[in-house]
């Protein structure tokens, strides 16, 4: 039976052709590789090479023929021992088919949030004092002791003992080999820990700071938060990418970022981005343990900061949990990280005034707990959000569309957002004052959705 | 620790022969060389049918074909175990195959359906399969070179002897984060070979007009690497090559690099039109060192196995190849719930 030969696509979005000129003549003998015809496609000329031997039959498309779609039939091999006579055995050319449509995407629920969120458990047990530098601390030691597939990799991690003294001791309790001093290279080293990972390590990356994380990006994004997907489920990345996120203090426009609404943006990824010590360790140690890849943000001026912290290796905090750090009645106030402070010390002053603020420390970024703010805005019927970063497509933005599509009728006042100034970091000390986002900004947005100024 | 420069020592089998008179067996047994055969045939005729089905409108988006190099990714495998792991780039194919993943399955991927490797949602590009300790598959130019060192620091950090083969072409070669990867690499003596695949052209862009200098073995120069030139369109060449490099690697003393020249008949993608060279520069190169045409020389020259044997095989290949279309086009598409699955473990 002689073989047909097909109008082939070319590039991704080919759909016809023109068939500019045949090389090869009927009754040519060719061989896979030989160069058939010319192709006009939507993007080049191209050249069309037999697969299979044998003898050109006949020619079904003449060359010159214009709009020539994708799978017509241009031409009949015979194939080895097969003589002309076969050619009328040969079916009559079907008319092509186009390849078969997509299927139309399923109207797909609005932030579909398939990741389980484990349950709190509030903790009534003994406490100790501790600052955020400590905890952090405390709970990779927890982990590293308790996996010893758990490892730290970063510039100065160990024998500097950490840039910031997050790893402090870590490197005379664990050795070497898990406390990895690396050289000066974002890009290399992220992909390093994600390598490590696939493999089945349990990495924790540290960046000096967050914008130097910028260099490894595609890490994180294309190798660490997509694999999982890509690989319909085989390779995982359980790794942690951890360091100080936001503004310092006097470092301007290179040190001074906020990157939550980049992370929170990618799906496969978590964003965390705790604020108390308790929350910290709790947090790092459920990331640590977590089988995916998660962007965990610190604050570089919350190091020194102390808090009350369970006294237990055992206790962690969930991952996608928002928490209540002031009960309110008449304003919801979102923060994470740093902002959490400067919200309760706007809610502070605002109770002074007569406005009863509820603050929410939203913790996680991603998966965003949702429901909490939804539940406290139907209580309040007004929110704020804060964030360091920039309104443009920032955490506010989100939160506002989500109040749209969850909680709009409950809304007595449009939503407000409280972000750092639309401009690189200044380092002038009163610009930078005037670029950060203060309490009093945050309490002057409350009392103007609650129409008391 | 005291680093030795690195030397070039091009292999013998560099020196373009004729294509029936190639490197002989050195040494290889005729069961090894039949095997070899069948590995790199299996390949080519893959690919040609990946073409054709492309063609057809069955796979879509990009598809970088593999003819010309198998040698590379058949003599490499001849030179590891199962326990030793593999990551690429793009241009993938060979290795998944070289590698024993089932032709069904990497073919279903192709068309995107259920029965591929990736359940139908990474595509030619983005495969991996943990039995067959194959990590990706990877789309980003150079992206893998950091990973396939990380996997060597697993090897390392778990106290196995396991060596990662990580392939680069000679694009990629110039990316930054290769020599982030090379100096750590040879900083915490990782067992990392660096298969660096010399197909001449990155994309469009020929060597010489993308890297000021070509000789890409002596890249670790700098972290003390040492490297190696190989002849990438024989086997035989290559499987010593690859030898060598993962007793080194595996003896604790490193990693080590290997160009390997080799050649792709096709374009970059489907898509390309490949005017950047000549056809009579592609046709040199399949007349003088077709990999599988050499060592058909060698085997019914040399070696006196018979034309009817290799045709057996080339009947068993097309066979295996014929039923990886037939199930890649008759595997369903994945359920559109699939859309939401694997995003979070």
């Amino acid at each position: 039976m002689p073989i047909e030969i097909l109008m082939p696509a070319l590039s991704p979005t080919m759909t016809e052709g023109k068939l500019v000129k045949w090389h090869a003549k009927e009754g040519d003998d060719v061989s896979s590789g030989d160069v058939l015809a010319e192709i006009e496609t939507d993007k080049a000329t191209m050249e069309v090479e037999a697969v299979e031997e044998g003898k050109l039959g006949k020619i079904l498309i003449a060359e010159g023929t214009d709009n020539v779609p994708v799978n017509t039939p241009i031409a009949l091999m015979l194939e080895e021992g097969e003589d002309s006579s076969a050619l009328a055995a040969a079916p009559a050319a079907p008319a092509p088919t186009a390849s078969p449509a997509a299927p139309a995407a399923e109207a797909a629920p609005v932030a579909a949030e398939t990741v389980p969120v484990a349950a709190e458990t509030e903790w009534d047990g003994p406490t100790v004092k501790m600052t955020v530098r400590d905890a952090l601390r405390d709970a990779m030691a927890e982990e590293m002791r308790r996996d010893p597939d758990v490892f730290l990799m970063g510039e100065e991690v160990a024998e500097y003992q950490g840039a910031y003294k997050i790893s402090q001791g870590l490197l005379d309790e664990f050795s070497a080999k898990r406390v990895i001093d690396t050289p000066i290279t974002e890009h290399g080293f992220a992909g390093v820990g994600v390598g490590a990972a696939f493999y089945g390590l349990k990495p924790i990356i540290e960046f000096m700071t967050f914008n130097f994380a910028m260099q490894a990006v595609d890490h994180i994004v294309n190798s660490a938060a997509k694999t999982r997907y890509m690989s319909g489920g085989q390779v995982s990345s359980p790794i942690v990418f951890r360091g100080p996120n936001g503004a310092a203090a006097r470092v301007a426009a290179q040190h001074s970022q906020c990157y939550a609404s980049w992370y929170m943006h990618l799906p496969g990824l978590k964003v965390v981005a705790p604020w108390s010590a308790a929350d910290a360790k709790g947090l790092l140690k459920s990331a640590i343990r977590d089988p995916n890849p998660i962007v965990f943000l610190e604050n570089e001026v919350m190091y020194g900061q102390s808090f009350d912290v369970p006294e237990s290796d055992d206790w962690t905090v969930p991952i996608g949990k928002a928490k209540i750090v002031r009960q309110g009645k008449d304003v919801t106030i979102t923060a994470f990280s740093i902002m959490v402070g400067k919200a309760l010390e706007a809610a502070e002053a605002l109770a002074a005034e007569g406005i009863d603020a509820e603050v929410i420390d939203l913790r996680s970024l991603r998966p965003l707990d949702t429901a909490t703010v939804v539940d406290s805005v139907k209580k309040t019927n007004r929110l704020v959000s804060t964030e360091e970063g920039w309104p443009s497509a920032g955490i506010g933005a989100e939160i506002a569309a989500l109040m749209m599509e969850h909680a709009f009728d409950w809304l007595d006042a449009p939503v407000k957002r409280v972000c750092g100034v639309d401009v690189p970091m200044p380092y002038a000390a009163n610009l930078e004052k005037l670029a950060l986002p203060q309490a009093t900004d945050i309490a002057d947005a409350a009392k103007q959705v609650c129409y008391a100024k | 620790m005291p680093k030795k420069p690195s030397k070039a020592s091009p292999s013998k089998g560099a020196k373009k022969a004729p294509a029936r008179r190639a490197a002989p067996g050195n040494g290889a047994s005729p069961e090894d060389l039949l095997t070899y055969y069948r590995g790199m045939l299996a390949i080519r005729r893959f690919e040609e049918k990946a073409g054709q089905m492309y063609g057809m409108g069955l796979i879509g988006g990009f598809c970088h074909l593999y003819i010309g190099q198998e040698a590379v990714v058949i003599g490499m495998q001849a030179a590891v175990t199962e326990r030793d792991t593999v990551l690429t780039s793009y241009r993938d194919h060979g290795h998944m195959l070289a590698r024993g993943m089932e032709a069904k399955g990497v073919m279903a991927e192709l068309t995107g359906r259920r029965g591929g490797y990736s359940k139908g949602k990474g595509g030619s590009m983005h495969m991996f399969s943990h039995d067959k300790g194959f990590y990706g598959g990877h789309g980003i130019v150079g992206a893998q070179v950091p990973v396939g060192t990380g996997i060597a620091f697993a090897h390392k950090y778990k106290d196995e002897d396991s060596v990662c083969l990580t392939y680069l072409g000679d694009g990629a070669i110039n990316q930054g984060q290769v020599y982030e990867s090379f100096n750590m690499a040879a900083l915490w003596s990782l067992p990392v070979i660096y298969v660096i695949e010399n197909n001449k052209y990155a994309m469009g862009t020929s060597i010489e007009r993308g890297s000021a200098r070509t000789d890409l073995y002596q890249r670790g120069q700098a972290y003390g690497i040492l490297g190696e030139q190989v002849d990438g369109m024989d086997v035989v060449a290559v499987k010593a090559a690859g030898a060598k490099a993962v007793a080194h690697a595996r003896a604790g003393k490193g990693p080590y690099i290997l160009e390997m020249h080799t050649y792709r008949y096709r374009g970059h993608s489907m898509s390309d039109p490949a005017k950047y060279r000549t056809k009579e520069e592609v046709q040199k190169v399949r007349q003088e060192r077709d990999p599988i045409e050499r060592l058909r020389g060698v085997l019914l020259d040399e070696i006196g196995i018979e034309e009817t044997k290799l045709k057996e095989i080339d009947r068993e290949v097309k066979a295996v190849v014929t039923e990886a279309a037939e199930f890649a086009q008759n595997s369903p598409e994945p359920e559109a719930s699939e859309l939401y699955t694997d995003v979070y473990a």
